[in-house]
């Protein structure tokens, strides 16, 4: 069965009974962290264009939804890692703009003191360990530390974000054999935005639904509709329950799409995907599906939603200003982080 | 003192560590029901359990990551390579994520990990089970390189590792395990990062480690017969490297031959060979000469691999070279 990927089909959003003040207040809350990600990425790619943001720079525009209704799912205490695509989830995480931005910048009040730079943001207050830049790479870390809360019997989860392209690498297969093999509480959410790099997803793997890939190690698994955050919300909960009670991994097959090319220096559109094809995806635009929904719940009016837009464009010019201005790491921290103060050692 | 072997000392080391610490668990084929392919985790998993002695799908890639993964978050894992040739499959982990993570995290992320398992060749295992890749990992910033010669050192050096706070490769000589020794019993630490003396001599300095420390042995000892007094310094550690005590010896000798098992092109002898160049050049009385494993595949026929390896008469030769005799 292939279900259609993120695309024009959906009807419009369904009315349901006004919620609670409360939750009313929720769903405003997440509608400005997903405008917070839309405009951060924004000027992200921005002060790339000035050369203030060096290296690979990959946006999270259109897959909002994703970070934001995972991070909606989760407890602090949780463990996160991601891919090198990953300023939205930390965002979505509560890291501060202005850390992430300062990161981007490579300076020293970054969230990783300017040495990992926007593939490698960390926050272990957050339970947030990394971006990193190996596709694949990270997921066996994410089974190690489901592995972690097992052998220390807590009731935290493990959360894993990759590309659809990572699916074909052996890491991958390894690290969810083992989580299946030894009921890890682990949850590997796969956002298939279609491509990795210009190569589609058709081009690249030999069956279309990546969630049947969990049937080779017996997992549990779901395709869920990525640009809809309470489809996202509910089915990370369903692996959340089933991991924290049951002990048992998830895989998760989000389907969502990129609207920016692959990196800053990839375009929109090109040799591998038509105009034509991403006007058509931006129609489900998550941040907009999910506004409307809050229109038509009566929850938000159109000025009020102008209104969490501007408040977020605030903090992002804040960021940008405080990472324009903050200082490079120190000279002499090219040297330190490579081994563990002597003193810690025991 | 108690005298062990090699294999046992290692052990020893194990079953103390997690003894003392149950955050340290061991992880990696065959290790438990089994009792490991060469036998260095008997008896654990009976004494500690399946959770804490874990049996592995061979899958060295994903165990690896595993071990990073539950270092990063508060365990002390030692992961075990059947041998360092299969740990090719790992090399990401090793390399992209225990190396890098402290740094690239801005020192928040440690990996407090030991990845352990015999290296370098046994008897006719041919090209793809006899190949030593320590020079490989030496190579990276963010790890440290073991190689204990002795079961004294071993034990030593495999507790320090395991209570280091950083990703140590632990490289196990294969043909070291049935080597006996003294060994201390209970608290025996020999610290990362320090050479030792084995044998001491006046007249040439023999620098080695793992297996080659008993090539050298063998050759200073026959050197003697001939007049001749090596100093064998075995280098234990070869990240971070002894420069100190291997400086003090050319130093003493003036005359130095590094032997090791790995091929010659940018190995460990030609770090040790870069650094005695530079610091102690006006000491030397001859230009430094390495002896390694042939540049070839192993082979398997039993005379071609003889003739591959390092052995006392290609020392025995090198030192007559650098005291220009015969
Ligand atoms: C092992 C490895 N091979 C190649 C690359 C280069 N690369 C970076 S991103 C990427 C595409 C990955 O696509 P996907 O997993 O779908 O994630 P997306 O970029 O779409 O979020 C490639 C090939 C890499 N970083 N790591
Ligand atoms: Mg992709």
């Amino acid at each position: 069965m292939t279900l259609p990927m993120a695309g024009t089909s959906a009807a419009q959003p369904t009315r349901t009974k006004k919620p609670d003040a409360a939750t009313a207040e929720q769903w405003r809350h997440w509608l400005r962290q997903m405008f917070l990600i839309r405009r951060f990425e924004e000027k992200a790619g921005e002060a790339y264009s000035l050369g203030k943001i060096g290296g690979f720079c990959h946006l999270y525009i259109g897959q909002e939804a994703v970070g934001v209704g995972t991070m909606a799912a989760l407890r602090d205490d949780d463990y996160i890692t991601a891919s090198y695509r990953e300023h939205g989830q930390a965002l979505a995480r509560g890291f501060s703009a202005r850390t992430i931005m300062a990161e981007l910048f490579g300076k020293a009040p970054g969230c990783s003191g300017g040495k990992g730079g926007s593939m490698h943001l960390f926050d272990v207050s957050k339970g947030f360990l990394g971006g990193h830049g190996i596709v694949g790479g990270h997921i066996p870390l994410t089974t190690g530390m489901a592995f972690a809360i097992k052998y220390r019997n807590t009731d935290q989860v493990a959360v894993c974000f990759f590309g659809e392209a990572a699916v074909n690498n052996g890491a991958f297969h390894e690290a969810l054999n083992m989580a299946a093999l030894w009921k890890l509480p682990a949850i590997y959410i796969c956002e298939n935005n279609r491509y990795g790099m210009g190569t589609a997803l058709e081009r690249a793997s030999a069956i279309y639904d990546i969630s049947e890939r969990a049937c080779s190690y017996d997992m549990a698994n779901e395709v869920v509709d990525g640009q809809e955050l309470l489809a996202v919300k509910s089915a990370v909960e369903r692996a959340v329950r089933r991991a924290r009670e049951e002990k048992a991994p998830t895989l998760l097959e989000v389907r969502t799409y990129r609207f920016m090319g692959h990196s800053m220096s990839d375009p929109i559109h090109g040799h591998y995907r038509t105009r034509e094809e991403v006007e058509d995806q931006r129609k489900r635009d998550p941040i907009t599906l999910w506004s409307q929904k809050l229109i038509a719940d009566g929850v938000l009016d159109e000025p009020g939603a102008r209104a969490i837009d501007k408040s977020a464009m605030d903090e992002v010019e804040d960021a940008y200003r405080f990472a324009d201005e903050a200082p490079d790491p120190a000279p002499e921290a090219l040297w330190t982080d490579v081994y563990a103060p002597v003193e810690e050692s025991r | 003192m108690p005298t062990l072997t090699y294999r046992d000392a290692l052990n020893q080391a194990l079953r103390e560590e997690m003894t003392r610490d149950d955050r340290v668990f061991l992880m990696g084929e065959e290790v438990g029901v089994y009792q490991g392919a060469y036998k260095v985790s008997r008896g654990l998993l009976e004494e500690f359990g399946p959770m804490r002695v874990v049996d592995t799908p061979i899958t060295e890639l994903g165990f690896a990551g595993v071990g990073v993964g539950a270092a990063m978050v508060g365990l002390r894992p030692i992961v075990e390579f059947m041998t360092w040739n299969f740990a090719l499959l790992a090399v990401d982990q090793l390399v992209n994520s225990a190396a890098k993570m402290r740094y690239m995290s801005g020192g928040q992320v440690g990996v407090p990990a030991v990845f352990r398992g015999p290296g370098g060749a046994a008897l006719q295992l041919a090209a793809q089970h006899s190949q030593a890749f320590e020079s490989w990992y030496a190579h990276i910033p963010g790890l440290k390189v073991v190689m204990p010669a002795t079961p004294a050192d071993a034990k030593g050096l495999l507790k320090s590792a395991i209570r280091d706070d950083d990703p140590v490769i632990f490289i196990e000589g294969e043909m070291l395990y049935n080597v006996k020794g003294e060994v201390p019993e209970g608290e025996h630490l020999i610290p990362i990062g320090r050479a030792d003396v084995k044998r001491e001599g006046g007249d040439v300095t023999l620098i080695c480690h793992s297996k080659t420390v008993t090539v050298a042995l063998k050759a200073a000892e026959q050197l003697a017969g001939d007049g001749v007094h090596a100093e064998v310094v075995d280098l234990r550690t070869i990240r971070p490297l002894d420069t100190e005590t291997v400086l003090a010896s050319v130093g003493k000798t003036h005359r130095c031959v590094v032997v090791e098992e790995g091929w010659s092109f940018a190995g460990v002898g030609a770090q040790v060979v870069d650094v005695i160049q530079r610091d102690a050049f006006d000491e030397l009385d001859a230009p430094v000469i390495r002896v390694t494993g042939a540049d070839v595949p192993m082979p398997y026929n039993k005379q071609l691999e003889k003739a591959a390896k390092a052995d006392p008469a290609k020392v025995i030769a090198a030192v007559n070279r650098v005291l220009y005799r015969g």
